[in-house]
């Protein structure tokens, strides 16, 4: 009995001593979060409940007459913005022009009732509850659509921030920094493995704590001189670019950083 | 149980250990020539001028120094730094540079050094600095005579591209060429040998005979090429550093471009035997010639690969001027190219990669490179006439020559050296003080 209460003892123990050493909320610094914004809950009938019933009748139907002429009217030629004469199109603004071409194609009557004059009759007609339905069922697909064509953008910004601790946009601005930073030896033979691997630490500046090679003994393998050239390129490329281009949060995230430089992509181009 | 607790377990340490670390993969770089500062040479107190002929060289260092900076400016891939914004004294820089100064001039490597001149003998000790990294790269130190101070600042301008990009430099070499002069008509043609940047030309024939096709060997100061004596083809063998020159043989019918052989045992040429052109060679211990194509057509420009088992050469066995390549034996020949034009003067790359060859088409020649299959052709240059691209020793950079179009009387014609490296945007004019043409690069010879 004594014995089998002493092997339970001893085995609690183990087990919470090897919680306490590797539960990772144990073993890490508390994240720093941004700052949390307190947001009031009120009741909407706060807001809506007016006091003046009768005033706020007046004010309303002067905004529903108001609404009704402009129904009513011809709608004044939107105006243009004034192009320079010299001013070479954009292929965003031939992509736009494109868009508007095709619109109208698909439908064409959808020109027509903007510039269409709405009757007495027809003004009770204009405002149809079922489209709402339609408008918001219509939403829904587009919203749908839009998610199918990012699939790849949102797997990919989930694996940035998750995997790599940065966002798409601040990994574009760090890469960008050091594309500027890096001189290329041009006399690297273009056709062995170009890729260095460089791992570093970073200070919350971005300044450069520590810098480690991790395909170091291939430096002194034979015929492969031109490794040492490009680590050394890339060593320079940190070097010159510090401090580096890094989000002011999530230290704890970036502060170990790993930059692959390949150049057998611009090499063989 | 037991199996419980051991999985609880692991789970734990590696759930710990299991840390993502951030990979940001980079691309893209600057393909800008590298920002390198070139300090002038310190020259050591007591240090005197140096006697070159009836010239006297003054500020050796300076001159050293210019040496480099040209060398490193036409290789295109250095950008060195004007001279005026250097704020540190030359002799200090050699010893302990102030790295921030030479970062504020964006210089990204430094070369320093200093030079001790005595009577007989030239001292040059040089450092090279990475000044991003702010410590040393390489520091060497050589002695010779004080009229070689030019090789020594080739030799150094080789050590710090080789530092720096990793791959053999080119600039202790020389080139041979025949010298041109006279009317278009009347043309005299020397033997001609030269720094690959154009100094120290000398003359190695006296021009009474026609002189073509000169070719170093691969392995030594040897220079082999064809002369016309007595208006028969013959070819010849010359030692650059004895003059010693000898005929290794009286061809019969049209001989053209010999060419050694990797090992320098072998000479290859094409010559006509009976009314037809092939290749053949000849070992140059015992003398015997052998044939290595046996084909109808014009089989000429045989040049051996850098291994030595396989030889590329241009026939016109499909109709149409092509390059072949073959095994030395003569065996399994096969056709690469197969685009629009004739395709001549093949040269296989020092590396093994790439095959330099000329090309015409409409009119207009043009020198290019491509993979020993035939595959990824790439026009380096296009113009009226050009032609014999020859390789530098490191397969980076080309040397051939271009003649510029003459009138019905032959006047405006000239014919220059020209060298161009392998991404076709780094073109340079070799002057020399004659016309050029033919031109054949050597091996480095401090190797």
């Amino acid at each position: 009995m004594t014995r089998s209460i002493f092997l339970s003892l001893v085995f609690h123990s183990v087990m919470i001593v090897l919680t306490a050493i590797s539960l990772p909320f144990m073993m890490r610094t508390p994240v720093d979060l941004p700052p949390i914004l307190s947001v009031d809950l009120i009741q909407i009938t706060d807001k809506t409940s007016i006091p003046f019933a009768a005033k706020a009748a007046k004010i309303l139907e002067k905004i529903k007459k108001e609404k009704e002429r402009v129904v009513s009217q011809q709608a004044p030629p939107s105006e243009k913005k004034k192009e320079k004469p010299d001013r070479i199109p954009l292929p965003e603004d031939l992509d736009k022009e494109k868009k508007q071409i095709v619109k109208k194609k698909q439908n064409p009557e959808e020109v027509k009732e903007e510039i269409r004059q709405a009757s007495e009759f027809e003004k009770d007609e204009l405002f149809d509850p079922n489209q709402i339905a339609a408008l918001i069922d219509k939403s829904k697909e587009e919203t749908a659509k839009t998610l199918k064509k990012n699939k790849k953008l949102t797997q990919s910004s989930v694996r940035t921030s998750f995997a790599t601790g940065l966002t798409l946009s601040q990994e574009d601005a760090l890469k960008a920094q050091i594309f500027g930073c890096w001189s290329l030896p041009l006399g690297l033979p273009y056709h062995k493995n170009l890729l260095v691997r460089i791992k570093l630490k970073l200070k919350p500046d971005g300044t450069v704590l520590r810098t480690e090679i991790l395909d170091h003994a291939r430096m002194n393998q034979p015929g492969q001189g031109f490794y040492k050239v490009l680590a050394e390129s890339a060593l320079r490329a940190v070097r010159i670019c510090q401090p580096l281009r890094v989000p002011p949060t999530g230290y704890e995230k970036w502060k170990d950083l790993q930059l692959n430089f390949d150049a057998n992509e611009m090499l063989k181009g | 149980m037991k199996k419980l607790i051991s999985f609880i377990f692991c789970l734990f340490i590696f759930n710990s250990s299991a840390e993502a670390l951030v990979e940001v993969d980079i691309t893209r770089g600057n393909l800008e020539p590298l920002p390198i500062a070139v300090s002038p040479l310190h020259v050591e107190l007591g240090s005197k001028d140096i006697k070159q002929g009836n010239t006297i060289i003054k500020n050796i260092g300076e001159r050293i120094s210019e040496v480099i900076e040209i060398n490193f400016r036409r290789s295109g891939l250095f950008n060195p730094l004007k001279k005026n914004s250097f704020v540190q004294n030359p002799e200090i820089a050699h010893v302990k540079p102030r790295f921030e100064d030479w970062r504020l001039i964006k210089a990204q490597a430094l070369v320093t050094g200093q030079v001790i001149v005595s009577d007989d003998k030239l001292r040059v000790e040089f450092r090279l600095w990475d000044v991003v990294a702010a410590k040393e790269m390489i520091a060497l130190a050589f002695s010779t005579t004080p009229n070689n101070w030019r090789r020594v600042a080739h030799i150094i301008s080789d050590k710090v591209y080789q530092r720096l990009t990793g791959e053999e430099g080119y600039f202790d070499t020389r080139i041979v060429y025949v010298s041109e002069s006279g009317p278009k008509t009347q043309r005299y043609k020397k033997l001609a040998i030269m720094d690959q940047d154009g100094a120290n030309v000398k003359y190695l024939t006296l021009g009474n005979e026609l002189v073509l096709t000169p070719r170093f060997s691969p392995k030594n100061q040897l220079v082999t090429y064809l002369s016309y004596f007595r208006n028969l083809p013959r070819v010849y063998l010359l030692d650059i550093e004895t003059g010693v020159q000898e005929v290794v043989g009286d061809f019969p019918g049209m001989t053209f471009a010999p060419r050694f052989s990797p090992d320098g045992k072998k000479i290859i040429m094409s010559f006509a035997k009976d009314g037809n052109s092939d290749i053949y060679t000849m070992n140059l211990e015992t003398r015997l010639v052998e044939k290595i194509t046996d084909h109808t057509s014009i089989d000429t420009s045989p040049s051996y690969s850098p291994d030595g088992k396989y030889i590329c050469f241009n026939s016109d066995r499909s109709g149409l001027q092509q390059i072949y390549v073959m095994r030395s034996d003569g065996s399994q020949v096969k056709r690469i190219t197969f685009g629009k034009g004739l395709y001549g003067t093949p040269v296989w790359s020092p590396r093994g990669d790439l095959i330099a060859f000329t090309k015409v088409h409409k009119g207009q020649f043009y020198i290019g490179v491509m993979r020993t299959d035939g595959s990824g052709e790439r026009l380096l240059t296009e113009n009226f006439y050009q032609e014999a691209p020859s390789w530098s020793p490191n397969g980076r950079v080309l040397i051939f020559y271009r003649e510029t179009k003459s009138d019905s009387e032959g006047k405006g014609f000239s014919a220059k050296l020209w060298s161009i490296d392998l991404t076709g945007y780094n073109e340079r004019l070799i002057e020399t003080e004659t016309d050029g043409s033919d031109p054949s690069w050597s091996s480095l010879l401090s190797k």
